[in-house]
């Protein structure tokens, strides 16, 4: 667990969003912002992943979801909410079947906002977030190890 | 006979950006049936035009889908503009032109990465996607945005490109093509490719027409229809050819999209040969009162846009058809039959948008 800030493992899920800010989360994997420079790698399984990235304001079809997506992933996790939507629903706020943002859901660790959310905001999102979950491993180490 | 399994495919799928769900009936590993279940993105788009007077729908509507952005803002300015009975100064129709096919190239290139991914070629994906980011710093270059940057409006565009920008377009546009060439020759001649899309996915004529396929899925089952010779922007006064292929399989849809790819920047080079010196909007005052269509060539096929206004700022309704839609059903029938190994590569041959899908 100690390396795990070494090779955070990513999962990427589309909330209910324009996927505007998907393909970015997608073009910062690709060689022009290549995020693996960082040891980050995309992973379609939840139990394999440490990162959530979000887009979207979640609709109400969406919301089990994602919700069980999270529950699926290992600790220590961190929740990143990709794009204004992600962050307090932003254009589809007033939308009737929108929940209006992810933390609305989950307990949301980092906010990249931008419509669509640039590639460059993204991966610095991605780096904070990999601080984060060094700190929320050493905070479990010493409340009695990552049993868990 | 064996017995039947149901095997859910999605939402969360890592082929799939984003979530559709599939329940795929199959005996043993024969897919012979396939349920799908949409919603996941539903937004209700449509019914914000009742919160948001129709110059600020703009930016809404272009948020249908972050890949064809651009083509929905123009379709719904054209469809609002044809209610005033507007004609646009003639350079913001050959900037929308110019804008929309580089939106085609930034798609069709997206597609190909995608597809390269869904059969297992990581390196042919990464390849796709870098050519990609070239078109899309042209883009930040001339409106500000990478994917969606409303430089539409009601009466012509927000933003306008200088003759030297147009030229440096162009030149890049001429080194990418031969690039592009080796990068799609590989699609279009690798043997390992080939096994992969050949005789995969077959959807005849009949079934094309019957089944409402649009875009280049109906046109690689050989059906030259193509909105964009309706002469809407400035099309009327460009030559192009509908491109079409007879095979009828995912290898056909691969080559119409690669041809299309060529097809864009030849129509790109004509528009900025032909770009007239004109002002790029016009001032369009009042309420819309009526009501109006616009149908688009948009890199899935055709969509279709309804406006309806009552003289107030607000629209009573604005509507969109989105090509996927009528994709799915065709999707459905080149599933039945293929090996459950086949059913990301098959879904992704649609090219799928499904945030457009679902609004």
């Amino acid at each position: 667990m100690a390396k795990v800030a070494k090779s955070p493992w990513l999962l990427h899920y589309d909330g209910s969003s324009c996927n505007g800010c998907d393909i970015e989360v997608l073009a910062c994997l690709t060689p022009v912002y290549d995020v693996e420079r960082f040891g980050v790698i995309n992973t379609g399984n939840p139990k394999h992943a440490d990162i959530l990235l979000i887009t979207g304001g979640i609709n109400s079809q969406n919301k089990p979801v994602v919700e069980q997506l999270y529950s699926q992933m290992p600790s220590p996790k961190v929740v990143v909410a990709v794009g204004i939507c992600a962050c307090n629903g932003g254009v589809f706020k007033e939308c009737y079947n929108i929940l209006g943002g992810v933390d609305k859901v989950l307990p949301v660790d980092i906010y990249v906002p931008g419509c669509a959310a640039r590639p460059n905001a993204i991966i610095d999102g991605v780096v904070k977030a990999v601080a984060l979950l060094e700190e929320k491993r050493a905070k479990m180490d010493s409340e009695g190890g990552n049993n868990k | 006979m064996s017995t039947r399994t149901i095997v859910p495919f999605g939402p969360q799928h890592p082929v799939l950006p984003e979530p559709i769900h599939l329940d795929l009936v199959l005996e043993d590993e024969k897919v012979v049936d396939a349920v799908p279940k949409i919603g996941y993105i539903h937004r209700g788009l449509e019914k914000l035009v009742e919160k948001r007077d129709f110059n600020d729908y703009v930016y809404v509507i272009e948020r249908t889908c972050g890949i064809c952005s651009f083509m929905h803002g123009m379709g719904y300015v054209e469809a609002v503009e044809r209610i005033f009975d507007a004609e646009i100064p003639d350079r913001a129709k050959y900037l929308r032109t110019i804008w929309a096919e580089m939106s085609r190239i930034h798609s069709h290139l997206l597609w190909l990465g995608l597809l390269a991914d869904g059969f297992g070629f990581e390196a042919l994906f990464y390849q796709c996607w870098r050519m990609r980011e070239r078109v899309l710093d042209m883009f930040e270059e001339s409106t500000g945005g990478r994917v969606i940057f409303s430089v539409n409006k009601i009466g012509g565009v927000l933003k306008d490109m200088p003759a030297d920008m147009l030229a440096r377009f162009v030149n890049n546009f001429n080194e990418m093509e031969k690039e592009l060439r080796e990068l799609t020759n590989v699609f279009l001649t690798d043997f390992s490719v080939e096994t992969r899309l050949r005789g995969v996915g077959i959807l005849t004529r009949d079934e094309a027409i019957d089944l409402g396929a649009a875009g280049p899925m109906m046109r690689a089952s050989d059906i030259a229809i193509d909105t964009r010779k309706l002469g809407y922007a400035a099309y009327e006064d460009i030559d192009f050819d509908i491109i079409t292929s007879k095979d009828c399989d995912s290898y056909a849809r691969c080559e119409v999209r690669i041809g299309e790819i060529f097809q864009s920047i030849d129509i790109i080079r004509q528009a900025v040969s032909k770009i007239p010196d004109t002002e790029i909007s016009i001032q369009i005052k009042g309420n819309p009162n009526g009501e109006a269509f616009a149908r688009m060539e948009q890199p899935r096929g055709e969509a279709i846009y309804y406006v309806r206004g009552n003289g107030t700022k607000f629209l009573e309704r604005a509507r969109v058809r989105t090509p996927t839609f009528t994709n799915l059903t065709p999707m459905l029938k080149t599933l039945k039959g293929a090996d459950l190994a086949d059913v990301p590569l098959l879904v992704l041959t649609i090219d799928p948008c499904i945030s457009c899908t679902e609004r």
